[in-house]
């Protein structure tokens, strides 16, 4: 966007308003947008936090930081990180197998990326914990253990990244990458230089879609992690023991905790994408 | 420096050849990262996904059939095809709207709006049903009033469509806006000063340059719209024959050990997400290697 | 650039894929039209009589009172659907595993306050707590004592989200009760019990099929859920202990019916040898005496019920208050020694 044409100073454009300038058709789109994001997401997710603190912002404080509340919290967040990491690894790298790489059987594999997803997480989780609980037949016993909760949740959230990356792998132009090795720099510097600040917006929105679906995750964790509280239970099955205790507020007020850690974690992200652009 | 544009800007024919040690650094280093990533699906996603289609035709194929054309399995299949579909259908043209919204417009409140939208996906399926609830329940505000029109939201369709769009609601977005960024303007831009309005740009010059990014979202919303049991099984009230879905279909199933029948249904949705997305790749005209 | 023709030709071909695949989604979406039923009557129950209830409808409909009653069906866990009815679940009869699901109906006004004033006292069949064990009993288990020894491993689901394993503990804590403990014995046991869980499941047929997929050595479950795993052919037993709770099952018609007729009419019907030798058949004890049952159902000389230890709403206030219960304190206990 660095030299605009000189068109784009003609006085015809001028009129229009130009591409990106607040106008009544933004204003337009912004508030049906926000409208349909209220209905749908921040009036019900807004209904639960006022639930929250119902009784106050102290009982709201306690219920969320009760020993098994925070066992809960913590065990959760820092499995959503570690697979939020590997996924933005990995994901990126299968995706360039994907892209890039040709094999016999290559569209088999692309068919299996979406499977986790489209599978009910019942089934995942009852397939994992028969792979690897009691008689296991691969000898891996991780079932009822952090170590599985970290597999189910690698599991479910495999398709997020490669699946932003791989559009964008499509429409990259090789030649800039081609340019750069045939002038001699080797591979890592090329994909320093040129392909990471052109994947790292669609490697970080699938990071942050894969950490926000890990610390949500129900289905599959509750089977394969044997939900002991302060060992295995995450937050959601938490949760849902508040839920079915009849003690909303607190239920609520972990919910709430959970809803402020991922936002923090999106909004590091964001950051981060700004300041990849900047330093591009 | 490694400049891109300097790079571009020298004429191809001064640009130095390849060296021949720098192909074969190059070779390995693409099997190492085919192996590396082949051997994590396989051990991730291949062994599991194997074991499910073993179980489910352990007994032979005639035990599966007999499961899938039952009448309470067949509707549940069609009560999930038509809540997946008005998901799916719903997301898309918001996530297109907003994916534009995001990447071509600038007004304030952009980024949360960003930071927003991603949100859903971090809600636990019990919170989703407990927050749809909260508000569209018949006793709750927004919902009686509905209730008082005739329109029933929670434990009816609607507040399955709505639930299943809460958990899928960025897939679309985040699939389309990196390559909005991707593509730039130039062509958009172009078309402007020729004369062609919003729509015109939209359906000519945007639509097709985000098309195979946009089938992704669809298919990633589609899965999950398909596989989607937590937040369905509060809001949906699990009524047989009229609001159960296919995955509780496969949760009542496995409860009262009908191993089979809740390995096929879960196959068969599997299979439905695996048949879009090989549709989509067959479509895709074959990438320049 | 994609040269024009390949593109033109790609998007009709995608256009025509997706129109094919609206039009079987619109065509799957047409219901057929269906001549509407005289009454259709709403069950909600919870999950494990599924397959009894089905039966029973059917037996029903060939009364005369069932004659022209269709129903709609919902089975879950049982907390879950008192809780959906709550919500604005419409529902004409209501059958859950565990009184506290009814009473949170008539604190939501849906149900009468005499729900439980006939003469079964508001329930519909009994089982009672088991210990479940391999076929064999590799582990010789012989009672209740057997289960806080070191090395043996109990499957139970969580109390605060199953209450099937409400009835499990209240079983385990009311057993030391009536062999003469104190309370503070009886809290012990609970603590030295529960050590030896490895996994909670949220509900109890989950820990069901825990256990049948190889984990644990003893299950503690209702016998009606051991014998349904039998009757599915999984390889167990099940050992009557000499203590044991009786588990009753509620059922109760709504105040919010529509069709109070012909719900009282089910309601009774539900009590009638008939239907309750079909519970019967499916593992549960009958409320009624006289009914042939193939299964052998002992009683436990020690046998008590809930009423004996202070009835449900005592109960749920002192072990399973979330913040200041018994069991609260028992959990927190294992996670503090553990982890």
């Amino acid at each position: 966007m660095a030299d605009a044409p000189a068109t784009l100073r003609s006085p015809l454009y001028a009129r229009r308003g130009g591409l990106g300038r607040l106008n009544t058709g933004t204003a337009f789109g912004v508030g049906l947008a926000t409208l349909w994001l209220s209905l749908l997401v921040l009036i019900p997710l807004g209904a639960v936090v006022w639930r929250g603190q119902k009784n106050g912002f102290a009982s709201f404080l306690v219920a969320a930081t009760t020993p098994e509340a925070a066992a809960a919290i913590r065990l959760t967040v820092a499995s959503a990180l570690l697979v939020a990491l590997v996924n933005a690894a990995l994901g990126t790298l299968i995706a360039w197998v994907l892209v890039r790489d040709d094999f016999r059987g290559k569209r088999v594999v692309d068919a299996l990326i979406d499977l986790p997803f489209a599978l009910p997480t019942i089934v995942a989780g009852l397939v994992l914990l028969t792979l690897y609980g009691v008689n296991s037949p691969v000898g891996l016993e991780l079932a009822y253990t952090r170590a599985g909760v970290v597999v189910a949740l690698l599991f479910v959230t495999l398709p997020f990244v490669v699946r932003t990356v791989q559009p964008v792998l499509l429409e990259m132009d090789v030649e800039m990458e081609q340019a750069a090795a045939s002038l001699g720099a080797g591979r890592l510097t090329t994909f320093r230089r040129i392909v990471l600040p052109n994947l790292l917006p669609a490697i970080s929105a699938g990071t942050a879609l894969a950490f926000a679906r890990a610390i949500s995750e129900f289905g599959s964790t509750v089977l394969i992690s044997g939900n002991l509280p302060f060992k295995t239970q995450v937050a959601s099955v938490h949760i849902f023991g508040q839920i079915e205790t009849d003690n909303t507020v607190g239920a609520a007020a972990v919910a709430t905790v959970l809803l402020v850690v991922a936002l923090f974690v999106l909004i590091g992200l964001d950051l981060l994408q700004r300041w990849a652009a900047r330093h591009a | 420096m490694l400049d891109a544009t300097a790079v571009l800007a020298t004429p191809r024919a001064t640009r130095p050849s390849t060296q021949p040690s720098t192909a074969r650094n190059t070779r390995a280093s693409k099997y190492v990262m085919r192996i590396v990533g082949l051997g994590y699906l396989t051990v991730l996603v291949g062994i599991p996904v194997g074991l499910i289609f073993w179980r489910t035709f352990e007994h032979g194929v005639s035990p599966v059939i007999d499961a899938l054309t039952d009448p309470s399995v067949l509707h549940a299949f069609r009560v999930t095809a038509i809540v997946a579909f008005w998901a799916v259908l719903l997301n898309t043209v918001f996530g297109v709207g907003v994916a534009i919204l995001l990447v071509r417009h600038r007004f304030p409140g952009r980024r949360l709006l960003s930071v927003l939208i991603d949100l859903p996906i971090a809600v636990s399926p019990v919170v989703v049903g407990l927050a749809l609830i909260l508000v569209y329940g018949r006793f709750a505000p927004v919902g009686g009033w509905l209730e008082n029109h005739g329109i029933r939201v929670i434990f009816a369709y609607p507040g399955m469509v709505l639930a299943t769009m809460f958990v899928s609601l960025p897939l679309v977005v985040r699939e389309v806006a990196p390559v909005l960024e991707e593509i730039g303007t130039e062509q958009e831009q172009a078309a402007w000063t020729l004369g062609a309005n919003g729509v015109q740009t939209f359906r000519r010059v945007t639509l097709p340059a985000i098309r195979w990014a946009l089938a992704y979202g669809v298919v990633l919303t589609l899965a999950r719209s398909l596989g989607e049991y937590g937040a369905v099984a509060v809001v949906s009230g699990r009524l047989i024959d009229k609001t159960q879905t296919a995955t509780l279909v496969v949760e009542e199933r496995f409860q009262n050990f009908d191993q089979t029948t809740a390995y096929a249904v879960s196959v068969t949705l599997a299979i439905v997400a695996i048949l879009i997305l090989v549709l989509i790749n067959v479509l895709r005209p074959k990438e320049h290697s | 650039m994609r040269p024009p023709q390949s593109a033109h030709r790609a998007r009709s071909r995608s256009g025509a894929a997706l129109a094919a695949l609206v039009s079987l989604i619109a065509l799957t979406a047409c219901s057929s039209a269906s001549a509407e039923p005289a009454t259709n009557l709403s069950l909600v129950a919870y999950s494990t009589p599924q397959a009894a209830y089905e039966k029973i409808i059917t037996a029903f409909n060939a009364t005369s009172q069932g004659k022209n009653v269709t129903f709609t069906k919902s089975f879950g866990a049982s907390g879950d659907q008192s809780r959906a009815v709550v919500s604005g679940l419409e529902a004409d009869y209501v059958g859950f595993s565990l009184e506290p699901d009814v009473t949170r109906l008539v604190k939501g006004g849906l149900v009468a306050a005499d729900w439980n004033k006939d003469k079964y006292a508001g329930n519909v069949t009994d089982s009672v707590v088991v210990l479940v064990v391999r076929n064999g009993n590799p582990k010789k288990i012989t009672g209740w004592a057997d289960l806080t020894k070191p090395g043996v491993e109990v499957i139970t689901a969580n109390p605060f989200t199953s209450g099937g394993a409400r009835w499990n503990v209240m079983a385990a804590y009311g057993q030391v009760i009536k062999g003469g403990g104190t309370e503070a014995e009886g809290v012990a046991y609970l603590k030295a019990l529960f050590k030896n869980v490895p996994v909670q499941d949220d509900s109890a047929r989950k820990s069901l099929q825990t256990f049948t997929s190889g984990k644990g050595d003893v299950l503690l479950a209702y016998e009606n859920e051991a014998i349904f795993a039998q009757q599915n052919g999984q390889a167990i037993e099940y050992i009557v202990p000499d203590s044991t709770i009786l588990i009753e099952n509620p059922v109760a018609v709504t105040s919010s019916t529509k069709h109070p007729q012909q719900a009282k009419a089910f309601l009774d019907f539900v009590r009638t040898p008939q239907a309750q030798k079909i519970f019967a058949e499916n593992g549960y004890r009958p409320v009624i005496d006289g009914v042939d049952s193939p299964f052998d159902f002992p009683t436990p000389t020690g046998l008590f019920n809930i009423s004996d230890l202070g009835g449900w709403t005592d109960v749920t206030k002192k072990f399973f208050d979330p913040k200041a219960g018994i069991m609260a304190e028992v959990e927190t206990g294992i996670g503090v020694s553990v982890g």
